[in-house]
């Protein structure tokens, strides 16, 4: 059965929020509130181990082509936020955790429970 | 400190930051893995002397040049171009100036070296400049040559006296071959010194006969002659590149493929084959690929090349390279035959390239499934203690070499 992490209370998160809780004595585990849904993923890149629940969110970065096929510029896309990994740069979805670049690899994911005014991550 | 992201929603805000904190996980696998049993050499650790500016500056003797640097600090980093930060993605770059240090008389950045060492249980590194790997495309000659030997005296006098675990490398001038040799001559012997620098971004053959009293002075001295490599944007071919990956994948390696192949179509290695001649910073796929492109032609042009007496492949071989950026491709086996070509359980030295973006850490090497324990520890340490003749008995009373 898994184990109930207490992360806090719903009404402490706004839109963008993330809090890291311990997960036992050698790992943690990020939890977000991202476009009104929670996540939560180890705070653990499976590049190098870097800690990436401690870096940015950032929006996917997208190429503009016209239909000519010529080059617009770039924008981001808002609907499509990444978990930006602080010790490389890789970048995660987090819908489903996995690396942008390469969906091989991928964040361990975690689900999260609201029950009431509090907030669980299920680990 | 604000950090810059995509949107005001998800805004970033950090009060303070911790080299040691960012690499909780690194000390996490230097635990798992004990490494702290055996000695780990960074053979490519970096700090930013550009923050040390003014000081290396009251260094400058040339009262003209002392004025402008005064006056122009950013000089010695002007030119290449880039976005190594990627944007703020890599938050160790504009948080590092919030970063706390001790005010006891150590150098700042001797401090921040020792906090990512001792997190990924690194014991000693060789220290590059970052700003001055860029130094060698400046056109006027006597500017490199001024903050060359500003930097060697700072390097000699204030950084590497603080702590034996630091060592470092002679800034050698190269766009003047005379002020090379004194720089050369005059640190090649100071405390602390391991090594000779040519940062690899330039535009002078390897093989000028104004080089070769230099070379010669450094095999005399047994110690190792090292190419770090670079990016140059504004190289015409590398301008033709309009994104930073592209001339940072092709501008660090194809530098050192020059000076490599001109290595060694002019028979250096025979020429100077006690000079162990490590590479540095172009990662490790570019040797098979040029091994086997010159061993192809030299099989049928071997008259253009008359000094050598075994394939270029084997010279190669006998070279050291340092590890990072080192590819990761997800068929390993690819990786493993780059290992083999290159002899690396001897000839490889581990290099994490901290605390710049692509660094590398131990276990890139550790982990690798297809090396003992014994190529391990050479590649992180023994091959480096080896060529660099590094005395590590403060750390490690009873080391003996695999």
């Amino acid at each position: 059965m898994a184990k109930e992490i207490l992360v806090g209370k719903a009404s402490d998160f706004k839109e963008g929020d993330k809090k890291i809780v311990p997960n036992g004595k050698n790992s943690e585990i990020g939890v977000y509130l991202v476009h009104g849904n929670w996540y939560a993923y180890a705070n653990l890149c499976p590049h190098q181990g870097g800690p990436a629940c401690e870096g940015l969110l950032m929006a996917k970065v997208e190429e503009v082509i016209a239909e000519d096929k010529t080059y617009q510029g770039m924008r981001f896309n808002h609907d499509e936020m990444h978990i930006v990994c602080p010790w490389h740069g890789w970048e995660f979805d987090i819908a489903d955790g996995q690396a942008v670049a390469d969906r091989k690899w991928s964040l361990r994911k975690f689900e999260v429970e609201v029950r009431g005014e509090d907030v669980y991550v299920l680990a | 400190m604000e950090l810059a992201t995509s949107d005001r929603y998800h805004a970033m805000s950090v009060d303070s930051f911790d080299t040691e904190k960012l690499l909780t996980n690194a000390a996490r696998q230097r635990d798992a893995r004990k490494l702290n049993e055996f000695p780990i050499f960074d053979a490519d650790a970096h700090h930013y002397e550009s923050e040390s500016i003014s000081e290396i500056i009251e260094y400058i003797d040339d009262d003209i040049l002392n004025h402008l640097a005064r006056a122009n600090p950013a000089i010695i980093s002007s030119g290449r171009g880039g976005y190594q930060p990627m944007g703020g993605r890599i938050t160790r770059y504009p948080l590092r100036k919030i970063e706390e240090t001790p005010a006891d008389g150590v150098h700042r950045d001797v401090h921040l070296s020792r906090r990512w060492m001792d997190a990924m249980g690194i014991d000693y590194i060789g220290l590059f400049p970052t700003g001055m790997l860029g130094i060698g495309l400046i056109p006027q000659v006597e500017v490199e040559v001024q903050y060359a030997r500003a930097y060697m005296r700072w390097l000699t006098e204030k950084i590497l006296p603080s702590d034996p675990r630091v060592k470092g490398y002679v800034f050698l001038p190269f766009n003047s071959p005379e002020a090379a040799y004194e720089i050369a001559t005059e640190f090649g012997d100071k405390e602390g010194i391991v090594g000779f620098l040519i940062t690899s971004p330039r535009y002078k053959p390897v093989h000028d006969t104004a080089y070769m009293k230099t070379y010669s002075y450094i095999e005399e001295t047994g110690k190792p002659l090292i190419f770090h490599s670079g990016l140059n944007w504004n190289d015409p071919l590398m301008s033709v590149t309009n994104r930073f990956i592209a001339a940072h994948a092709l501008g660090f390696t194809l530098y050192n493929v020059i000076h490599m192949c001109n290595w060694i179509c002019n028979a250096l290695n025979e020429r100077f084959p006690k000079i162990p001649v490590v590479w540095t910073e172009s990662g490790l796929a570019w040797v098979p690929w040029l091994a086997q492109r010159l061993d192809n032609d030299y099989k049928m042009r071997s008259s253009e090349i008359p000094g050598l007496k075994k394939l270029p492949s084997e010279y190669m071989g006998d070279m050291y390279y340092t590890s990072q950026p080192m590819e990761m491709p997800n068929d390993l086996s690819f990786l493993e035959s780059t290992f083999k070509m290159i002899n690396a359980e001897t000839q490889l030295l581990y290099a994490s390239d901290y605390p710049h973006w692509d660094a590398d850490m131990p276990m890139t090497i550790y982990d690798l499934p297809f090396l003992d324990e014994k190529a391990k520890r050479n590649i992180l340490g023994g091959n480096a203690i080896r060529i660099f003749d590094l005395d590590v008995s403060d750390r490690y009373p009873n080391y003996k070499a695999a």
